[in-house]
């Protein structure tokens, strides 16, 4: 299945707002009908790290948003497997289920998206 | 040579580093060549480009100003998304917060759903 937009999460959360500001994308995106795939790479993949306590650095925990994101028909979500594996996590450590991706895969993935935005 | 509709989103702030003009540089360029452009959204830190208060000196550039200029001559709407404007003290005409305004025309006060129907509406999108 070829998507419409492309998010690509690349930043670790809270220290900058690109992963909220991306997520709000998302959202408006879905509300909008659009088929909507997100990417979690680099860093990124800490975005849906479970249990995040970012409300004793003054900052919102926009990570529970994650679990809503298949209401708003978002259900292609992907995590690369060689960023998870540089970090020493699993998917068991995400707060949502996700896909995980080899290169390959990651590659046609991204692909097949016909605009791509990076965050 | 085949045209192509374009929409471009600036993510990056104005002055902090070569993002805007790079932006810039490009809109220049593809309107130059011929092709369309049919909006720019300034979406996280780009929408500091919106401030009509800045205020560099003279022998620098002015973005909000450029912008401005091109948008002007190629007739193509700025759109900046409010929801990120007004967390970083962008506030639109008629705002309820504070008498005055720095989101100055010709930028617009706009949401994420009008970058989706840019996106929708386009060949291309870049990212600044």
């Amino acid at each position: 299945m070829s998507a419409q937009f492309g998010l690509l999460f690349r930043s670790a959360p809270h220290g900058n707002a690109n992963g909220q500001e991306a997520l709000d994308l998302a959202l408006v995106a879905g509300t909008f009908g659009q088929d909507v795939a997100l990417f979690f790479l680099d860093d990124g993949v800490f975005q849906l790290m479970k249990d995040q306590h970012p409300e004793h650095i003054g900052r919102k925990n926009y990570s529970r948003t994650f679990a809503a994101l298949e209401f708003y028909d978002i259900n292609q979500i992907y995590v690369c497997q060689v960023s998870l594996n540089e970090r020493g996590l699993h998917s068991a450590d995400l707060c949502i289920e996700a896909e995980v991706l080899t290169s390959e895969q990651w590659q046609e993935k991204v692909a097949d998206c016909q605009h791509i935005l990076s965050f | 040579m085949t045209m192509a509709n374009f929409t471009l989103v600036v993510t990056s702030p104005p002055f902090d580093n070569q993002g805007s003009e790079s932006a810039l540089s490009f809109a220049d360029a593809l309107l130059a060549k011929g092709h369309m452009l049919n909006g720019v959204f300034f979406y996280q830190a780009g929408v500091h480009h919106a401030n009509g208060w800045q205020t560099p000196p003279n022998d620098e550039m002015n973005p909000f100003k450029r912008w401005s200029a091109l948008a002007s001559q190629y007739r193509f709407p700025l759109h900046v998304c409010i929801t990120a404007a007004n967390r970083r003290g962008l506030l639109e005409e008629d705002n309820e917060v504070v008498e005055g305004h720095n989101l100055l025309s010709p930028f617009l006060a706009s949401g994420l759903g009008q970058l989706v129907e840019l996106c929708e509406d386009c060949d291309r999108v870049v990212q600044f």
